[in-house]
This record gives structure tokens, C-alpha cells and sequence, in this order.
């Protein structure tokens, strides 16, 4: 199983969220980091919503409509990139 | 007419246009018929006969497409279920419809795959339908991009009439056990031509479909659009919205079929950010649009059609609302479809009068065949009409109607909820639950803006404890996701009536 490179731990807190709020497992996220959320069925449409709010809430960022996309929500890894990238940019 | 014919004559007629769009492919209309063609091949050459079932376990996919016309062409009747059914209920539905054969696209381990044919012992192949193939083929397990190499697209010539069934629409009833309701090809040809008629759909048409296929408003986009020879967008879902707004931009979507949770999504985005100008129609169904988003619809889609309307499985589409009347009557659901008959009937049996609470009864070729092996079900559901041998749909549904004779939806008559457009059987879900160690379960649904109702379960533990999240992934390892209850509330006892049995009226 792969994990990321999480040096700012943004991947453990979205493993973590992912977990507890939407596999309702408290054993933790059974999943590579690159596991696509639509195709292993992690998150529904309805989950995707909840996740936005918690990276929003979580973060602190504002997820435009355009940003909301697969390249960017889709894995562990994905989300981790965006962030990142997101957080270190000056808006 | 047949309904593989929707697929056939359209692809005599327009060869060459493009029919589906799926993620990065793009297939004419020739090119799927000669898919569906290899597919029936390969089936009849399985064994498959005349009115045998094929259950498809797919996600929107050119396979899911390509499976469903092909069970057709080789004279037999398709089952789409919803991807995420779980192995029990998978089972449950293998062997009461007794499949001969399974298409899925989900990675099946060897152990599973034999644990699968042995519990179902009627089913003779599996074909996966991943992308690309993942193994050789053998054991029971064919692979679809294999039979695409190695089938002929030969046309069979057609074994079967209109009234031989086309596909069997599992639908979830109040005993718990889902129940195939039995469509035959008129009846799918019938429904399919009334909605193309009042939607005024063209051949420019091009629709998108972010619903599953599994659920019959999903499949009856691709039926339609099959049927007037227009492009179909098949998404694989919403979760994305912004990609799919940036489809309807490029590929000049006219038709848009959403449900309530669909449009409020929508509802929040920016929408100016997307040039929406091809869009034509937009239809709801499944729960009512609250009337406020009704009117921010109306405001966000200037010059695009809304229609409201309601139906269920059993008579596939009931109502519709004509777009001239929504701003008279928001609420309401509308009128029979074309070439069809609707009434509300009184607890003794009169037709209602204007405001008088009853239920929908329908008359018509829509009204389904029955359900599958389920006779004592089937007569309460379907009844003798007027004329001998013809049968109304008692719906269940309680409704009233105005005195201009328009419908408006109050509520079940049993206990069924309705979430998300889909049917939640109480009992079903209490039955999941009720595997917990000392678990006493009830289950009801509770009003929810957007999804109409949202599934609740009241649980009182005596056993080991649970915390609410153990209790949602129980659920989710033994329901579908739509099944899967929203609000968990703990309590010390469950209120009963005097024979002791829980009183669900005093839980809500």
C-alpha cells in the first residue's frame, strides 16, 4: 500500500476524516494513498459534499466550482497535492 | 416493436452518428450495434435462450449499454442492479430470477467468483467488463473485451414479440425481499414513446445521463435517446458537478434529467461560469422540487423547460406537469402521460372528488406485467381493470387532485420511504440492523428538504455497545449506499402496541 510523503500532514488528517466520517470505520483508512475514491466506492455523491465542507472547514480554503474535480478530490494523494498547493499560494 | 429494435433501426438509419458519449469515447450508432451483436453472439453461444435472464452489475459504462441491447438481441431479458448491491442481496437476486448469466465491472477475486456460482447455482458464466481485461479467460469467467475480438457482429435474427418480457426492474417491497417487476417489450416501448412525446425530443437531442442505469429513470434516458436517434452523455455520476457542467457545455447537452439533490447542487455553484445556452429541458422526478427551487431554477435557467413529474417502476413514468402550469401549481405533479388514464381512489372504492385524499390507481399499456414470481404481491399491486384481461396499477401512492384535475403527492399508503427518488423498504433495513448482537431496530422516514425523506433508524441496544459509527458501517457492508440510514438515535425501548409490536406513529 502506498503512502504519501506527508510532510505537512495534511494526508493523515484527510486519511483520518475519510475514515471516521465516511467509510464509518474506527480501524482506520484501508486504502493505498492513490486509491481512486469514485472507483473503489469509498465516496458517494453525497460524500463528496462532506468532504468539500470538512476541507473547507479543515483548512481553511475555499473550494471554487472549477477546483472540484477528480484531478484534484479524487485520491488521498490528489487531495494532498491540491492542498498543498492551495495552502502555499498567496491568494 | 422490440426493444432492441430502439438501437437497431436507429443505427440502419443514422450509421454513422455518434450514439453514446462516455468519459474519453465516442461510439456511432453502427459501432454499437456491431458491439451488442458480438455480445448476443457470444451469449446465445453460453447457452442463453429465449427469455432467460442476464443480471448486469455495471456502472454507466459503454459495457453496461452495450450489455443491456445485446441480452435483448439474443432474446433475452436484462436485470440492471445497482453496482453497489452487496454480495447478499446479489445472491438473493441471482437466484430469484434465476440468471443464467452475469456481466460486472467490480474486481472479483477466483474465490468469490466460484463462491458465487456455487451459491447461484442457475448461473453458467460471469463476463467482466473491466478496462483492460484482466486475465485470461476460463472457469465460468469470460472477459467482454475478449468476446468483442472473438464474436462475430453477425445480427441474430429476433426470437421473440413484444409481449415477451424485456427486462425485469428490481424494486424494493414493504416484506423486505425486492421484487422484480416484470416489463414486457410493449410496455417499454409504450412508456418510452408517451415521455419522448411530451418532452417533444428530436433527433438533435442530446442528453445527459448522470442517473444509474439500475435505476429506471436512468435507463429510460438511454432508451429514449436510442429510440429518436439522439446522442446520449453517459456520466458514471454527479459527483463531480463542475465536470459535468463543462460537458453539457461541449457537447451542447439540450436534455438534463436531475433529481431534487441533483439541482440543489447546482443550485449553489456559480452557474454563469458555463455556457449552458444549448440546454432545452430539464426534468425532475423520483421526489417533488421544493417550490423554492422551482423558482431558482426557473431564475438560474433562463428559457430551459422544467418539467415536474412522478412515476414508479411499476408503470415506469405516471405524471407530468406541462410546463405552461408550473407557475399556476408548483406543487403539483401534474397529469397522466400521454395515452394513459390516472384517477384517485376513495378508501370504498369511488373515484375521489377534487381535494379528497386516495390513491393513484393507472390505467394503461405502461402498467408492468406483475412481479416476478410473486403472485400474492402482484394482486395488490396490479388489479383487474374495466375490461377483461387488462390490469390497473394500485400504486400505493396517496395523492389529491385539484379541481382542474391536476395531481399532487401526499404521501405512502405503507411504510415504504422514499429517499433520494428510490424505495427504502423499513424492513429491509431493520433486517441488516437486526443481525447486530441485541439490536431491536425500527426504521422510518423522516421529512428531508431535498431528499424528500431521509431514512431513520431508532435502535435499542442489549447487547455489547455500539457507537453510531459502528452501526453505519455495518449498514454500508449490508445495503446499498441510498439504503443506508442518515440519523441514528439511540433509545432505552422502542414504543409498542398491545400485541407487541413496535408502533412506528409514536416513534416520529
Amino acid at each position: 500500500m502506498t503512502m504519501t510523503n506527508d510532510p505537512d500532514g495534511y494526508a493523515a488528517r484527510i486519511r483520518d476524516y475519510v475514515a471516521r466520517n465516511l467509510l464509518f470505520s474506527d480501524k482506520g483508512f484501508n486504502y493505498g494513498d492513490d486509491a481512486s475514491f469514485l472507483e473503489e466506492g469509498i465516496i458517494d455523491s453525497m460524500g463528496i459534499i462532506e468532504l468539500v465542507s470538512f476541507v473547507e472547514g479543515e483548512f481553511g480554503v475555499s473550494v471554487a466550482d472549477r477546483e472540484l474535480v477528480p484531478d484534484n478530490f479524487d485520491s488521498v494523494t490528489k487531495l494532498d497535492a491540491y492542498l498543498r498547493a492551495k495552502l502555499s499560494s498567496p491568494d | 416493436m422490440l426493444v432492441q429494435e430502439f438501437l437497431a433501426n436507429s443505427a440502419r438509419r443514422l450509421p454513422d452518428k455518434t450514439a453514446l458519449v462516455c468519459g474519453n469515447r465516442r461510439l456511432t450508432y453502427g459501432e454499437l450495434d456491431a458491439m451488442a451483436d458480438r455480445l448476443a453472439n457470444a451469449l446465445a453461444g453460453l447457452g442463453l435462450g429465449r427469455g432467460d435472464r442476464v443480471v448486469l452489475q455495471l456502472h454507466n459504462s459503454v459495457e453496461a449499454v452495450v450489455g443491456i441491447f445485446a441480452t435483448l438481441k439474443a432474446g433475452g431479458v436484462f436485470v440492471p442492479i445497482n453496482p453497489t448491491t452487496k454480495n447478499d442481496k446479489l445472491t438473493y437476486i441471482l437466484n430469484n430470477c434465476r440468471a443464467r448469466v452475469l456481466l460486472l465491472d467490480a474486481a472479483l477475486r477466483d474465490s468469490d467468483r466460484d463462491a458465487l456460482l456455487t451459491a447461484a447455482p442457475a448461473l453458467k458464466a460471469i463476463v467482466d467488463c473491466r478496462k483492460p481485461a484482466p486475465g485470461p479467460s476460463g472457469n465460468g469467467l469470460l472477459s467482454f473485451e475478449g468476446i468483442q475480438a472473438e464474436f462475430p457482429p453477425t445480427p441474430r435474427p429476433a426470437i421473440n414479440i413484444d409481449l415477451d418480457l424485456a427486462c425485469l426492474i428490481y424494486t424494493s417491497g414493504s416484506t423486505g425481499e425486492p421484487k422484480g417487476v416484470m416489463c414486457d417489450h410493449s410496455n417499454v416501448d409504450f412508456a418510452a414513446s408517451s415521455i419522448i412525446s411530451y418532452l417533444e425530443n428530436v433527433e438533435d437531442d442530446v442528453v445527459i445521463n448522470v442517473l444509474p442505469l439500475a435505476f429506471d429513470y436512468g435507463l429510460y434516458q438511454l432508451l429514449m435517446t436510442f429510440k429518436f436517434g439522439g446522442t446520449l452523455v453517459l456520466e458514471r455520476s454527479f459527483m463531480y458537478p463542475a465536470q459535468i457542467l463543462d460537458r453539457i457545455q461541449s457537447e451542447r447537452v439540450t436534455g438534463f434529467p436531475g433529481v431534487p439533490t441533483v439541482f440543489s447542487v447546482l443550485l449553489q455553484m456559480d452557474l454563469g461560469a458555463f455556457d449552458l445556452s444549448g440546454l432545452r429541458y430539464l426534468t425532475n422526478t423520483a421526489a417533488a422540487l421544493p417550490p423554492s427551487h422551482i423558482s431558482q431554477l426557473r431564475a438560474s435557467f433562463p428559457g430551459v423547460t422544467l418539467y415536474s413529474m412522478y412515476g414508479l417502476t411499476e408503470t415506469k413514468r405516471t405524471l407530468y406537469l406541462p410546463p405552461a402550469q408550473l407557475d399556476r401549481r408548483p406543487g403539483s405533479v401534474g397529469i397522466a402521460i400521454p395515452g394513459t388514464e390516472v384517477w384517485v381512489e376513495a378508501e370504498d372504492g369511488r373515484r375521489a372528488e377534487p381535494g379528497e385524499v386516495g390513491e393513484l390507481v393507472v390505467r394503461g399499456r405502461h402498467v408492468m406485467r406483475g412481479y416476478w414470481e410473486a403472485p400474492e404481491a402482484t394482486g395488490l399491486r396490479f388489479r383487474p381493470g374495466p375490461i377483461p384481461g387488462e390490469r390497473l396499477c394500485h400504486t400505493g401512492d396517496l395523492f389529491r387532485m385539484d379541481a382542474e384535475g391536476f395531481l399532487y403527492f401526499v404521501g405512502r399508503k405503507d411504510d415504504i420511504i422514499k429517499s433520494r427518488g428510490e424505495k427504502v423498504a423499513p424492513k429491509e433495513v431493520e433486517n441488516v440492523l437486526h443481525m447486530l448482537p441485541g439490536v431491536s431496530a425500527a426504521v422510518v422516514g423522516v421529512p428531508d428538504p431535498v431528499m424528500g425523506q431521509a431514512v431513520k433508524a431508532f435502535i435499542v441496544v442489549n447487547g455489547p455497545a455500539l457507537t453510531e459509527a459502528q452501526v453505519i458501517a455495518h449498514c454500508r457492508a449490508h445495503l446499498e449506499d441510498f439504503m443506508v440510514p442518515k440519523i441514528i438515535e439511540f433509545r432505552d425501548a422502542l414504543p409498542t402496541t398491545e400485541s407487541g409490536k413496535i408502533q412506528k406513529r409514536g416513534l416520529v
